[in-house]
């Protein structure tokens, strides 16, 4: 939420964000230090500075070889986990004081509040097994608090597997983050959705949000596309080639199987989940032309939202207020345009002034869009498509990707400071791999393999 | 790059590298001997242009099996494959490609420039088709066939879903043989090129079947002979990144509807 008030602080007070974004961008690739400070002046400019976090390694409690796996891959995710999150400046390990608390008793604050580890807050505790079973302690101290500086304390108690050491640090980090990130939960508990190419055959694909865990979801054999989790993780919907074309289809995450979603005539594209999960709209060429429609999450009462010349499609209903929608419209010769409306189809607003534009994704708190644009598309024309930004109430836009090859799909975190998209250096499917980054364009990496594309992020 | 599954199978490559990178670099000096168990051709300094042959080996495949591709130049100097990049000049590799696919090599020397081309036809498996009179796959292929000589597809301009003059003609001419055939019923699957959002692409392909359907009808084709269908750029012909390739795969392509 912080980063998201930067941007629109930025926006609104740079007339021209084309020029002025230019020597920003250049100062970010020349000097790490000039980064920085421009990280410090935006942030105490809003009055909230980025926290120096000590994510201290764990303390053994038990000595099997089992317990220093588990405590390696549970360090090492926790500390992924805080420096993903955005909010902090994470103190590099080896700065970190050559003691390892295992309780609040055993932690000496002033070797971690002094230099040079400088933190102002430490993550710390234990972790160990009994029998089949895994028990960590973990808590956060404020360093500079010397009186009373606990702020978090947890217990958790899980079957000792790889994975579960993970999951418990996701957890703890996610506590650390709604404390100290103005009560937004964090995301590290997350998963995202994505259509996974192999082949021949394209299926829907989960990951956890840290790209760890990728495994399939469906088994259709044929080409599923568009998956979008419902806002309580319990289905998912996408849009899968049968013999009659391209159908809506429901996939329950709960019952593990496909669950019924009726048919329809046309071309059924690329539902969206209204956020209290009773709406699904989508495009449908059933009375003819592709228009948006918006029917309950069974499929049934459908009805026509637009009604215009050639094709509309990947509509996103505004998850703040769940009153309208963003969707990309072609016209009758025209390049697609984003527009927004109101989920019964009126006040339409065009919001992109030409270019490409396709796939957008609104933020939760409902002040921004994300989409794909290439400003500079036509017959013959060079130039890439990106990921940018837009300010709803202003239209005003940041360009967040450069020279990172094809980028599409993009969709937000549910804590609105981070972006999941994918990106083809070469442009096609089979180079397509999933990304996230932060939502001012920072902190770009790469998540999945190639063969991966159109991600959607979890509401939860 | 087309959408190929390479799985590189060393055919004496290590040896034919050499050879020719040894030849490349010497041949505007003076004629260089090749190494011993070269396989690749003499180089003079003035000769004859190359020569180049490109075999696949199935010519048609089901969707996931793959393809031997086979070659064999003489008196080159570079060879080249669309989609692959560089090659050996003798060589043979295994590919999967996703989508039918047009192989095409270029071998050069001083004197002249050489192609050779061949198409290897991906079959994607269709779910088995309710039988009617058309009883049989050789029937059906027979029927096919004779469809396709007298129904051509109509082709779009970029990002549009408008019938070219082009476009008309050709679904005229489809209305034509289809009045003259009222039994068959017809498939009309929109395309689109890959450039741009698939979803995106999956609507106007809609709109290019739709076009090409309200054309039929207006040439007296009943409707509910037509059945339309949307691809997209989910289904591509042609996976170069070239306007002729682009301009293939923007089209609505007539079929029997079985």
């Amino acid at each position: 939420m912080e980063k998201m008030l930067n941007l629109a602080r930025r926006m609104r007070t740079r007339p021209d964000l084309r020029w002025n974004l230019l020597p920003l961008a250049m100062a970010l690739l020349i000097s790490p230090v000039l980064r920085a400070q421009d990280w410090f002046k935006t942030e105490t400019s809003t009055g909230a500075g980025t926290i120096r976090m000590a994510a201290a390694n764990f303390k053994p409690q038990s000595p099997d070889p089992q317990s220093a796996a588990l405590k390696r891959t549970f360090d090492a995710v926790l500390y992924a986990d805080l420096a993903n999150a955005g909010l902090f400046d994470m103190v590099s390990k080896s700065l970190l004081p050559t003691s390892t608390p295992g309780s609040p008793s055993e932690i000496q604050l002033p070797q971690w509040s002094g230099a040079p580890t400088s933190a102002a807050m430490v993550a710390f505790g234990s972790l160990g097994t009994q029998g089949d079973h895994l028990i960590v302690n973990g808590f956060l101290f404020d360093a500079k608090n010397t009186q009373f500086p606990q702020i978090l304390a947890k217990q958790y108690n899980e079957q000792a597997s790889d994975d579960q050491a993970r999951q418990i640090a996701h957890r703890f980090a996610d506590e650390i983050i709604l404390r100290l990130g103005g009560g937004v939960s964090g995301i590290a508990e997350t998963k995202i959705y994505y259509v996974h190419l192999a082949g021949g055959a394209k299926e829907i694909w989960e990951m956890d949000y840290d790209g760890a865990n990728q495994h399939p979801v469906t088994h259709l054999g044929t080409t599923s596309i568009s998956p979008r989790v419902s806002p309580d993780n319990s289905r998912l919907a996408f849009s899968s080639l049968d013999r009659s074309g391209f159908q809506i289809k429901m996939y329950s995450l709960l019952l593990g199987r496909m669950v019924t979603f009726p048919s329809s005539g046309g071309t059924n594209l690329s539902p969206a989940w209204s956020p209290n999960g009773h709406d699904l709209a989508f495009s449908s060429s059933r009375s003819g032309d592709p228009e948006i429609w918006i029917a309950d999450a069974s499929g049934g009462a459908a009805r026509r939202i637009t009604n215009r010349k050639g094709p509309d499609v990947s509509p996103v209903f505004n998850p703040r207020t769940g009153a309208q929608l963003a969707w990309a419209s072609g016209g009758t010769n025209g390049i697609p345009q984003i527009f927004i409306m109101d989920s019964d189809g009126s006040n339409i607003t065009r919001m992109t002034d030409g270019g490409y534009a396709t796939s957008p994704s609104w933020s939760p708190n409902g002040q921004f869009l994300t989409f794909a644009w290439n400003r500079k598309y036509g017959p013959g024309a060079p130039g890439g498509q990106d990921i940018y930004i837009m300010e709803v109430a202003t239209r005003k836009w940041i360009q967040l990707t450069h020279d990172n090859g094809r980028c599409d799909y993009p969709s937000w975190s549910p804590d609105g400071r981070h972006i999941v998209y994918a990106s083809s250096p070469n442009g096609r499917m089979d180079g397509m791999k999933i990304w996230s980054m932060l939502a001012d364009g920072t902190q770009q990496r790469p998540l999945s393999a190639t063969g991966s594309d159109m991600p959607n992020w979890s509401w939860k | 790059m087309p959408q190929l599954h390479v799985r590189l199978h060393h055919v004496a490559a290590t040896l034919a590298v050499l050879a020719s990178l040894t030849l490349a670099t010497g041949c505007h000096k003076k004629t260089v001997a090749p190494p011993p168990g070269s396989m690749g051709p003499t180089i003079e300094t003035t000769g004859p242009a190359p020569t180049a042959t490109l075999t696949a080996e199935p010519l048609a495949i089901e969707l996931g099996q793959s393809v031997a591709l086979n070659w064999r130049t003489t008196n080159a100097t570079s060879v080249t494959i669309d989609g692959l990049g560089p090659v050996v000049p003798n060589g043979t590799q295994m590919v999967a490609p996703a989508n039918s696919t047009n192989f095409h090599l270029v071998a050069k020397n001083d004197n002249g420039t050489t192609e050779a081309n061949v198409r290897v036809t991906v079959r994607v498996a269709a779910p088995p088709a309710p039988m009617g009179d058309n009883s049989g796959a050789t029937g059906n292929a027979a029927a096919d066939a004779i469809f396709h000589q007298n129904v051509q597809d109509a082709f779009f301009d970029y990002d549009s879903y408008e019938l070219r003059p082009d476009a008309q003609t050709a679904a005229a001419a489809a209305a034509a043989y289809l009045n003259q055939h009222p039994e068959i019923r017809v498939l009309v699957a929109g395309y689109s090129d890959e450039r741009g959002s698939a979803e995106y692409n999956l609507a106007l392909g809609e709109n290019r079947a739709n076009a090409a359907r309200t054309a039929l009808i207006s040439a007296g084709v009943t409707a509910n002979r037509i059945r339309i269908v949307s691809y997209g750029k989910e289904k591509q012909f042609c996976t170069e990144s070239s306007e002729s390739c682009w301009q293939q795969n923007r089209r609505a392509q007539f079929s029997i509807d079985r």
